[in-house]
C-alpha cells in the first residue's frame, strides 16, 4: 500500500507515539480528580504535553494552551466563544466546514459574514480583507494552508491587517501545525486551532487551542474540572476554563510523543524533505495528458498536498481505481465547499494526493505512474 | 501537639504541576498532597510545606511567575 493521504491523517504514526498512548493507558488516572499517584501520573503527563505545545508555538505560558478533541472542537470553541449577534466576521473562500459550518450557524443567529474571494488557482484575494471590512467588524478568521489546494495563506500579511484595525485574528491551523513555525512571541496571533492527528503525528482524538492572554472565549462545555467543586459556574482561568470534562489522557500523551518526534526530526528538514517529494510529483504529475492541477505552484512555499482531476473523469472513480492499485488518495469535496464552487469543480470533485516526509520518492513515482496509465485507458471515455 | 505545616493551594491543576515541576527542578522543599478537608471540600491538590519554608518557596514563586491561590497554616 502507498498512503498518500496524509493531510486526511498521518500515516505511519511513530512507533513513540504508539508506545506513549500504550503507557498512558497502563500508568496513568484521571488527572486532576485526585492526590493519588495515578491521576497525578496523568497530570503531570498533561502538563508536560502543554509545556511542550507551548514551548512548540513560540508561547511562554503554557496555561494559555488547552487540550481539545481536534481543530474542529477549536475552531468551534473559538468562533462559538467570541463571536455575538451584530458582529461582523471577514473569513475566506478556501476555508473547510470547520470553520465554514460554525460561521453559517452564527449567521442565522445574527452575525454577519463576509467571504474574500480567491482567484483560479485559489490563491486568496489580500484586498478583499479591505474591501469586506466595517465598523462591526470584530474578527478575521482564515485557514493559514489549504487542506484542498495546499496554498499557504500570507499569516504575516493578515496578522498586519488585523493589528491595524484591532481585529481578533483566529487561525486554523489544521494542515499547518507541524509544518509552518509559529512563534507566537515574536509573531503573536490571538487563536491557534490545531489538531493533533496530522504533521504532529498524535493519534486522532486530540487537538487544542491557544487563546492570547487577556483574551476569554465562552466555554462551549461546562461541567467537571477537579476545581472549584461546590461553585455553581465553571472556573474561568485558563486552561481549565476550557476544558470541562476528563481530558484524553492517552490521546495528550500520543501528541506530546509526536511533538518530540517532529522536534527530533527538525521542522526544517521535514519542510524540506516534503517540498522535494511536492515538487517532484508536480513536475512529474503536470507532464500526463488531459491532467489538471489545482493550486499556486509558483508560490515560495506550500503544503505538501496536489489535488489533481483527469479530463471528463468523476474524482471518485480516479480515487477508487488508484485505491484498487493500492494507492491511498482523497477524492470528493474534501470539506472545502466554496473553494471547490471556486474552482469550478463542485460537479466532480479532485483527487487529493498528499504527502509527508516519510513517503520516498519511488512511491510517488510509482503514483504517478498509475495515475498515467489510469488517464491513458480513461481517455477519450465518458466516465460517471 | 502535632508538628506545624502550611499548605499551598492553587487556582487550577496546571498551576499545581507547573508549581512542583519548578520546584523538583530547582530543588525546593515541599510535596503535593490532596486539598485538605479542612481549607476546602474540593477535590484539587495542595503544596505542603515546613513553616520555615515557606519564605523560600513564596520568593521563588513570584521570581519564577509562579501562580498561586492562597496559603493556609495547618495546625
Amino acid at each position: 500500500m502507498i498512503y498518500l493521504d496524509q493531510a486526511a491523517t498521518s500515516f505511519p504514526k511513530p512507533p513513540q507515539v504508539v508506545e506513549a498512548v500504550c503507557r498512558a493507558l497502563t500508568g496513568a488516572g484521571s488527572s486532576g480528580r485526585g492526590g493519588h499517584e495515578l491521576s497525578l501520573a496523568a497530570s503531570r503527563l498533561i502538563f508536560e504535553a502543554r509545556l511542550a505545545a507551548a514551548q512548540f508555538f513560540g508561547c511562554t505560558d503554557p496555561s494559555r494552551i488547552a487540550f481539545t478533541a481536534n481543530a474542529t472542537e477549536s475552531l468551534n470553541l473559538a468562533l462559538f466563544g467570541l463571536l455575538e449577534p451584530g458582529d461582523h466576521v471577514i473569513t475566506t473562500v478556501q476555508e473547510h466546514n470547520s470553520v465554514l459550518r460554525p460561521l453559517f450557524l452564527l449567521q442565522r443567529r445574527g452575525v454577519e459574514v463576509s467571504f474574500v474571494p480567491v482567484d483560479g488557482r485559489g490563491v486568496v484575494d489580500l484586498d478583499g480583507f479591505s474591501r469586506a471590512l466595517r465598523p462591526a467588524t470584530r474578527a478575521v478568521v482564515v485557514t493559514h494552508g489549504s487542506n484542498l489546494t495546499g496554498n499557504v495563506l500570507d499569516l504575516d500579511w493578515v496578522s498586519r491587517f488585523c493589528r491595524e484595525h484591532d481585529l481578533v485574528l483566529v487561525v486554523d491551523a489544521a494542515q499547518t501545525a507541524g509544518w509552518y513555525s509559529y512563534n507566537l512571541t515574536q509573531k503573536p496571533l490571538d487563536i491557534l486551532c490545531f489538531t493533533g492527528h496530522k504533521a504532529l503525528y498524535g493519534p486522532q482524538g486530540v487537538g487544542g487551542i491557544y487563546v492570547r492572554p487577556g483574551l476569554m472565549l465562552k466555554p462551549l462545555k461546562v461541567g467537571g474540572s477537579g476545581i472549584q467543586t461546590f461553585s455553581r459556574e465553571h472556573p474561568q482561568e485558563m486552561p481549565e476554563a476550557l476544558e470541562a470534562g476528563t481530558l484524553n489522557t492517552p490521546g495528550i500523551a500520543g501528541l506530546l510523543a509526536g511533538i518530540r518526534y517532529v522536534l527530533g526530526q527538525g521542522l526544517a528538514a521535514i519542510r524540506q524533505a516534503e517540498g522535494e517529494l511536492t515538487r517532484r510529483f508536480c513536475q512529474r504529475v503536470q507532464e500526463i495528458p488531459g491532467v489538471v492541477v489545482y493550486g499556486d505552484f509558483q508560490a515560495r512555499e506550500r503544503l505538501p498536498i496536489v489535488s489533481v482531476n483527469v479530463q471528463g473523469v468523476d474524482a471518485n472513480r480516479v480515487s477508487a481505481d488508484l485505491a484498487e492499485l493500492g494507492i491511498c488518495t482523497r477524492s470528493g469535496g474534501h470539506c472545502a465547499p466554496l473553494l471547490h464552487e471556486a474552482l469550478g469543480t463542485r460537479q466532480q470533485g479532485a483527487v487529493r494526493f498528499s504527502f509527508s516526509h516519510l513517503n520516498t520518492p519511488g512511491e510517488l513515482d510509482a503514483a504517478v505512474e498509475a495515475l498515467g496509465r489510469l488517464a491513458q485507458e480513461y481517455g477519450g471515455k465518458q466516465y460517471g | 501537639m502535632g508538628e506545624q505545616r502550611v499548605v499551598i493551594t492553587f487556582q487550577t491543576t496546571t498551576q499545581a504541576m507547573a508549581w512542583e515541576r519548578a520546584c523538583k527542578e530547582r530543588g525546593l522543599p515541599g510535596r503535593l498532597i490532596p486539598m485538605p478537608v479542612v481549607i476546602s471540600a474540593d477535590c484539587g491538590v495542595a503544596w505542603l510545606a515546613a513553616p520555615e519554608e515557606l519564605e523560600l518557596l513564596l520568593s521563588q514563586a513570584e521570581e519564577l511567575g509562579l501562580g498561586y491561590d492562597q496559603v493556609v497554616e495547618l495546625k
